[in-house]
C-alpha cells in the first residue's frame, strides 16, 4: 500500500487483506503440480501457490524481472512453472479457462486438480455459471473457490444475489462446502477434503468462504471515496483478522521469529522490485504473437 | 483432377490436422451430427473425444479452449452463425488474444475459431447474415477468409497449426462451390500471403472471400475495355501489404470489394493503406455494404444491402475516367 502511495507501483491494487485465509488454507491442500486461476485481488493466491515474492512485487512495479515481463501487472501475474495460469481481471471469466486447462491436462494423462478462486461478485456472470455446467457434465476435478467478502466492489451480496450462492453450485451436482474464511486451519482442513474429494471422485466441487476484505475494493478508492461500508461493520470484521487468529495460537518465540521471517522476505522483494531495471520500450509489443509475427507500428511502418 | 467443394475441403483440412497431430480436437455445437456438414464423419473417424458436442455455452466453451490450448492442446471451435462471435468477443478478444503478451510469452493459445457461413445466407435475417471478420482484424486476432476450395482446405490447414489464435471465416456466398483440384497438390496456405488470382495492368480489385469470384466474374466482361488485376487478399490480420503495394504500384488505381459494413470495414484499412504510400492516378472507391448495416429478411432488400458486380463495375469505370 505505500508503495502505491509513493507511485512505486502505478495504477494501485486490488488488497487482499482480511482475505489472507483462503488463499493460505486453500493452496496448502494442493500439490505442485495442481493449476490455479485466480482474480483481480489475486496477490495472495499466487503467493500462496509459492511464487517468489521478490518476482511478484516486481511486477506490481511494472520492471522487466517480474514474473510477467512487467506485461501483467497487478490483475494478470502467472507463473505457469507453478500451474498458475493467471489472474484474470475479468470477473467470473477464468472459471472456464481452469476447467479447460485441467480437462486438457488430464486429457494428456495428468492427475491434477485445479483451484478457481472468484468473489462473490462472479456468482451472477453466466460465463461463470456456464463453465460449472461444463465442469459438472465433463467431470473435471475443479474446486471453485467463492471468496464471499459481502461486496461486489460497492454492491453488497444481499441486493445482489437470489437465492443462495452454494445452491447455485449444488443446482449442477457439485458437492458443496462453506467455512469460516477467516480461520486458516478450519480452511485448510475443509480445502482439504473438498481437494480429495475432487481427487477421488473426478468432479468438480464448490467451496464458499465468508470473509471481509480490510481495505476498499481498489487504492483508487481511498481518493475517490466510494467505499460506504458501514464504520462499526469494518471494526466488527477488523477483530477477526485471518493473520492474528493464526498467530494467536503459536508459541510467542515462533511467532517473532515468523514475523522477522516475513519482513525480511518483504524488505529484499522491495529492494529486488525497486532495483530492477524498467522494460526496453522497443519491447513494448513483444509477446503480442507467440508465433513472433511483428505488426505495423504506430506510423504504419514495419519494425 | 477431381470435384473438390468448399465444405468438403474444410472437412478434409480438419481430418488431415486431427490424423497428424493428436492434440487437435473439435468442439462445437453439433458438430458430432454435422450441422454444417463440415465436420461429417469425424466422430466416426477419430472418436467421440475428439469430435465433441458442447452444450449451448458458446463464453463457456470458449474460454474452456483457451485453458485447453494453454495446457498444450489445439482446439478447432466451430461456429455455424458468424454472428456468435458478437456473444464470445469476450472470450476470444479480451483473454485468448491477450494473454501471450500479458503473461510475457509465458503461453500460448493455438485456437482456431471456424466460423462455417458468414455474411448473407439468403432468408436467414438480420441475426444470421453478419459478415464481422473485420472486427478482429481490428483487434489483431488473426483473420483468414478463404475464397476457394484449395484455400479453404490450406488456409484452416495453417490456422490450426498456428500458435496463435486464428479465425476462419468461410463466407456461405462460397460454401456450396466446387473446383476441380488435384488432392495430391492439396497444402497448408502460410497466414498472410495473399495471391493475384487475375493479372491486369489497369486497376487492382482487393476482393474479400466469396467477393474474389464476383470480381473476377467483372474483369472476365471488361476484359478488352479494361485491365482488372483481382487480388485475393486471402488473411486479413496479417495482411500482405506487401503484395498489395507491389501490384498498386503497377496499376495505380485501387476498387476494393468488401463485404464489411463501410465504416470502419477492413475496406477502409485497406484503402487508406495504400494512399499512405502510393500516388495514385484516381481516387481510389470502395464497394462494400452501408454504413452500420443491418441486413433485412427479404430477398430483394437482403441484395441491396449486400455488394455486387453493378456496382463494382461503376467503381472501376470511374477510376479508369479520373485522371
Amino acid at each position: 500500500m505505500r508503495l502505491v502511495t509513493e507511485r512505486a507501483i502505478v495504477g494501485g491494487i486490488h488488497p487482499y487483506t482480511g482475505q489472507e485465509a483462503i488463499a493460505a488454507g486453500v493452496c496448502a491442500a494442493l500439490a505442485c503440480d495442481d493449476i490455479l486461476t485466480s482474480t483481480h485481488r489475486g496477490h495472495g493466491h499466487v503467493l500462496a501457490k509459492g511464487v517468489d515474492p521478490a518476482r511478484l512485487l516486481a511486477e506490481l512495479a511494472g520492471r522487466s524481472t517480474g514474473l510477467n515481463g512487467g506485461r501483467g501487472g497487478s490483475m494478470h501475474a502467472a507463473d505457469f512453472t507453478l500451474g498458475i495460469y493467471g489472474a484474470n481481471a475479468i470477473v467470473g471469466a477464468a472459471g472456464a479457462i481452469a476447467t479447460g486447462a485441467l480437462w486438457a491436462l488430464r486429457r494428456q494423462g495428468g492427475d491434477q486438480v485445479g483451484v478457481s478462486f472468484f468473489g462473490d461478485g462472479a456468482v451472477n456472470e453466466g460465463a461463470l455459471l456456464e463453465a460449472f455446467n461444463l465442469a459438472a457434465l465433463w467431470r473435471v476435478p475443479v474446486l471453485f473457490v467463492c471468496e464471499n467478502n459481502g461486496y461486489a466492489t460497492t454492491m453488497p451480496v444481499e441486493s445482489a444475489v437470489a437465492g443462495s450462492i452454494p445452491a447455485r453450485a449444488a443446482a449442477f451436482g457439485m458437492p458443496t462446502f462453506q467455512v469460516d474464511g477467516q480461520d486458516v486451519e478450519l480452511v485448510y482442513e475443509v480445502a482439504e477434503r473438498a481437494v480429495t474429494l475432487a481427487r477421488t471422485e473426478v468432479t468438480p466441487v464448490f467451496l464458499e468462504c465468508a470473509t471481509y476484505r480490510f481495505d476498499a475494493h481498489h487504492t483508487f478508492e481511498r481518493l475517490v471515496r466510494t467505499d460506504q461500508r458501514p464504520a462499526a461493520e469494518l471494526a466488527s470484521a477488523r477483530q477477526r483478522d485471518p493473520v492474528r487468529i493464526a498467530g494467536d495460537r503459536l508459541p510467542a518465540v515462533d511467532r517473532a521469529a515468523i514475523d522477522d521471517e516475513v519482513e525480511a522476505v518483504l524488505a529484499a522483494a522491495v529492494e529486488f522490485a525497486l532495483n530492477s531495471p524498467h522494460p526496453d520500450p522497443a519491447g513494448a509489443l513483444d509477446h503480442l504473437y507467440a508465433s513472433g509475427l511483428k505488426p505495423r507500428l504506430r506510423d504504419g511502418r514495419q519494425r | 483432377m477431381t470435384v473438390l467443394s468448399y465444405r468438403k475441403a474444410l472437412n478434409r483440412a480438419l481430418a488431415d490436422e486431427l490424423a497428424a497431430d493428436p492434440s487437435v480436437f473439435v468442439l462445437g455445437e453439433d458438430v458430432r451430427a454435422a450441422a454444417t456438414h463440415v465436420t461429417a464423419g469425424l466422430s466416426g473417424r477419430f472418436g467421440d473425444d475428439r469430435v465433441i458436442d458442447a452444450p449451448l455455452s458458446e463464453q463457456a466453451f470458449t474460454s474452456f479452449a483457451t485453458g485447453a490450448a494453454m495446457a498444450g492442446l489445439r482446439p478447432v471451435l466451430e461456429f455455424a452463425i458468424p454472428s456468435l462471435l458478437f456473444l464470445v468477443f469476450e472470450q476470444i478478444v479480451n483473454h485468448a488474444h491477450k494473454f501471450s503478451l500479458m503473461t510475457g510469452g509465458q503461453t500460448r493459445v493455438p485456437v482456431t475459431y471456424l466460423f462455417s457461413g458468414s455474411g448473407s445466407r439468403t432468408g436467414w435475417a438480420g441475426q444470421h447474415s453478419d459478415q464481422p471478420y473485420s472486427l478482429l482484424a481490428h483487434v489483431g486476432v488473426k483473420t483468414v477468409v478463404p475464397a476457394t476450395p484449395a484455400d479453404a482446405y490450406g488456409l484452416l490447414r495453417s490456422a490450426i497449426a498456428d500458435d496463435d489464435p486464428v479465425a476462419v471465416f468461410a463466407p456461405a456466398g462460397v460454401l456450396s462451390l466446387h473446383t476441380d483440384e488435384d488432392f495430391a497438390a492439396l497444402a497448408p496456405v502460410p497466414l498472410g500471403s495473399a495471391l493475384v488470382r487475375r493479372c491486369g495492368t489497369d486497376v487492382t480489385v482487393v476482393a474479400v472471400g466469396h467477393l474474389v469470384h464476383e470480381a473476377l466474374a467483372v474483369a472476365e466482361e471488361l476484359a478488352g475495355r479494361v485491365s482488372v488485376e483481382v487480388f485475393d487478399p486471402r488473411t486479413l490480420h496479417p495482411f500482405d501489404w506487401d503484395g498489395l503495394l507491389e501490384s498498386v504500384r503497377r496499376t495505380r488505381r485501387l476498387v476494393v470489394l468488401d463485404d464489411s459494413n463501410r465504416s470502419c470495414g477492413i475496406g477502409a484499412e485497406i484503402v487508406t493503406s495504400v494512399v499512405e504510400q502510393v500516388r495514385l492516378l484516381a481516387a481510389p472507391r470502395r464497394v462494400s455494404r452501408p454504413d452500420g448495416a443491418v441486413l433485412p429478411f427479404a430477398q430483394e432488400l437482403d441484395r441491396v444491402v449486400q455488394p455486387d458486380r453493378a456496382l463494382l463495375v461503376t467503381a472501376i469505370d470511374e477510376v479508369m475516367e479520373e485522371q
